[in-house]
């Protein structure tokens, strides 16, 4: 084929421009569908409960990616600051993953369990009232709305379809009691969603208003998981530098 | 358009053109590359190649190039608690543990921390040099873990959390408590007196709360309402203490200052709504909102030593 050929033929020039700029995005993405050893090997990543899929659902609505990363860099100062940096594992059920790219407000990636539900709850509703310096919005709405929680087993079941191993078959649920125990299993079983949300937001009681369970429950129950799932105190420090 | 014969007729010293003419005249130099652009570009070349050999680079398979680079760190066992050295191949999480050593390596640091873990309370207090290190790390430590809630200068919030500049101190101020504080955790509990004493009680043992610190004058109200906290029936001196100064081993707050911890007095404006939130805790008691943290496990020693001096040094030092 000679070169002229190809100048004067519009035709079959874009479609070889189009095969040459798709290589670029060829090298980068299809591999990673075939790469398996990225994914570290580690205990405890777990989906999400029935009421931490709403939580998340309403991190997503209230656009808190737009200014919050969920991604811990493997360098210095983010090791100091939020801890571990985070692995591929534990993103692994999350549809679509929340890593983020932007952070006017600081990396959330492991947030639970660093402040307490009271905190979370005062800080969401009014968050200078907390940390004066703060440019994040009120979401006063969250503690005055009820969670609606008629169609959590219908998320969870198009959650499943990505592959996130919530339960429908008893064989399913099974598969996830050897994987996950019997306490996780019961969590990911679609037909008990709605009571076992109703039971972790009556144990638990996020948004401190008992027998209520508003919005602010869910997403104060989704924060307060995230970045928890991995006992990194039973790993030594390299144990997941093998996987890059 | 392009003329062939054109490139025949071109004389010794001139540029060469492209060979084709536009509109009967219009011509291009075909100038070629300076050489030493050309020798980048090469080098350009050479320096991808090399770096796909050194760095992690091409997928292949389920695998991918790992490259030839390697990094070399030290990392403590867990489980046996002996140093471990590595020499592993180049990746962003093997380079992180080598700068993770560099930081711990840097002398200045190294023999400051020395310092300070050897050192008790009081020689750090005393010691210039050994503050100015635990005012600089210790306001990152401070900034990281203890901003979120008692704010980034230490006022924390009236009824949540406390106010670490001032001289008031729930479980006590001195170096030793804020270490243990911050070690342990504290929870603050008072009990309900709902349950306990008549609304008019508790209108009184409000009331006697509030002259207790000048902000009513003594009544008779105040003086029934003091045989209460005195008595048996109210019992509140077991707590806050018989001159009603508080009991640091209880969390009981200092009930004689202008300082007030939970219930937010001073910015009422009239003795009625002052009364009123100090009833409001009176009837309904502290119970399960007033949680401090235990820090052990969460960080290490020395971060809470540091952590500890820093906050009494953040103001009202006892």
């Amino acid at each position: 084929m000679r070169h002229e050929h190809i100048e004067t033929n519009s035709g079959l020039m874009i479609l070889l421009i189009l095969a040459v700029i798709s290589i670029g995005g060829l090298v980068e993405i299809v591999p990673l569908f075939y790469i398996n050893e990225t994914v570290e090997k580690v205990e405890g990543v777990r989906p999400n409960t029935p009421l931490e899929v709403r939580g998340r659902d309403l991190y997503l609505r209230e656009g808190c990616y737009l200014c919050h990363s969920q991604q811990i860099r493997p360098f210095r100062d983010e090791w100091l600051r939020y801890g571990h940096y985070s692995l591929a594992a534990e993103s692994q059920y999350d549809h679509p993953f929340q890593w983020g790219s932007k952070r006017t407000g600081p990396d959330l990636a492991r947030l639970g369990g660093k402040y307490s539900d009271q905190w979370h709850v005062q800080h969401l509703k009014a968050p200078r009232s907390v940390v004066p310096q703060s440019i994040m919005p009120n979401y006063p709405w969250l503690l005055t709305t009820k969670l609606d929680y008629s169609d959590v087993a219908d998320r969870m079941r198009a959650l499943r379809a990505t592959g996130v191993p919530y339960s429908v078959t008893q064989a399913e649920y099974e598969a996830n009691v050897k994987k996950f125990g019997q306490t996780v299993a019961d969590q990911l079983d679609i037909s008990q969603a709605e009571a076992n949300l109703l039971k972790e937001a009556r144990d638990k009681n996020f948004d401190g208003i008992a027998g209520q369970v508003t919005e602010m429950e869910a997403l104060v129950a989704y924060l307060q998981s995230l970045g928890t799932m991995v006992n990194f105190s039973q790993y030594n420090d390299d144990e997941f530098v093998k996987f890059r | 358009m392009s003329d062939p014969t054109q490139n025949a007729q071109q004389k010794p010293g001139e540029v060469q053109t492209t060979g084709h003419a536009w509109d009967g005249d219009l011509q291009e130099y075909n100038n070629p590359l300076p050489r030493w652009w050309l020798w980048c570009f090469y080098g350009t070349m050479v320096f991808g190649v090399l770096y796909w050999i050194y760095f992690p680079s091409w997928p292949v398979g389920g695998s991918w190039l790992k490259g030839v680079g390697t990094v070399d760190y030290t990392i403590t066992d867990k489980k046996t608690h002996q140093a471990k050295e590595q020499e592993y191949r180049w990746n962003t999480r093997s380079l992180l543990l080598s700068d993770l050593n560099e930081a711990a390596n840097n002398e200045k640091r190294k023999t400051m921390l020395a310092q300070v873990r050897a050192a008790s309370f009081d020689q750090i207090v005393k010691d210039p040099k050994m503050m100015e290190f635990v005012r600089s790390v210790g306001k990152g430590l401070f900034g990281d873990n203890c901003a979120a809630c008692h704010g980034s200068g230490g006022q924390g919030v009236v009824g949540m959390y406390p106010n670490l500049t001032d001289n008031d101190w729930l479980w006590g101020g001195a170096t030793g408590q804020i270490h243990e504080t911050l070690v342990q955790g504290r929870k603050g509990f008072m009990p309900a007196f709902g349950a306990v004493l008549k609304p008019e009680q508790l209108d009184d043992v409000a009331e006697y709360v509030l002259t207790l610190s000048n902000e009513a004058k003594p009544s008779e109200a105040s003086a029934r309402g003091k045989e209460i906290f005195h008595g048996p029936v109210g019992g509140c001196y077991y707590c806050h203490g018989a001159d009603a100064k508080g009991v640091p081993s209880q969390g009981a707050a200092n009930l004689t200052d202008k300082i007030w911890a939970i219930a937010d007095v001073p910015t009422q404006k009239t003795l009625q709504d002052k009364k009123a939130v100090v009833k409001t805790f009176v009837t309904k008691g502290v119970n399960n909102t007033r949680i401090m943290p235990a820090w052990k496990g969460r960080l290490n020693d020395d971060d809470i030593k540091l952590l500890a001096v820093y906050v009494h040094q953040l103001g009202g030092a006892q």
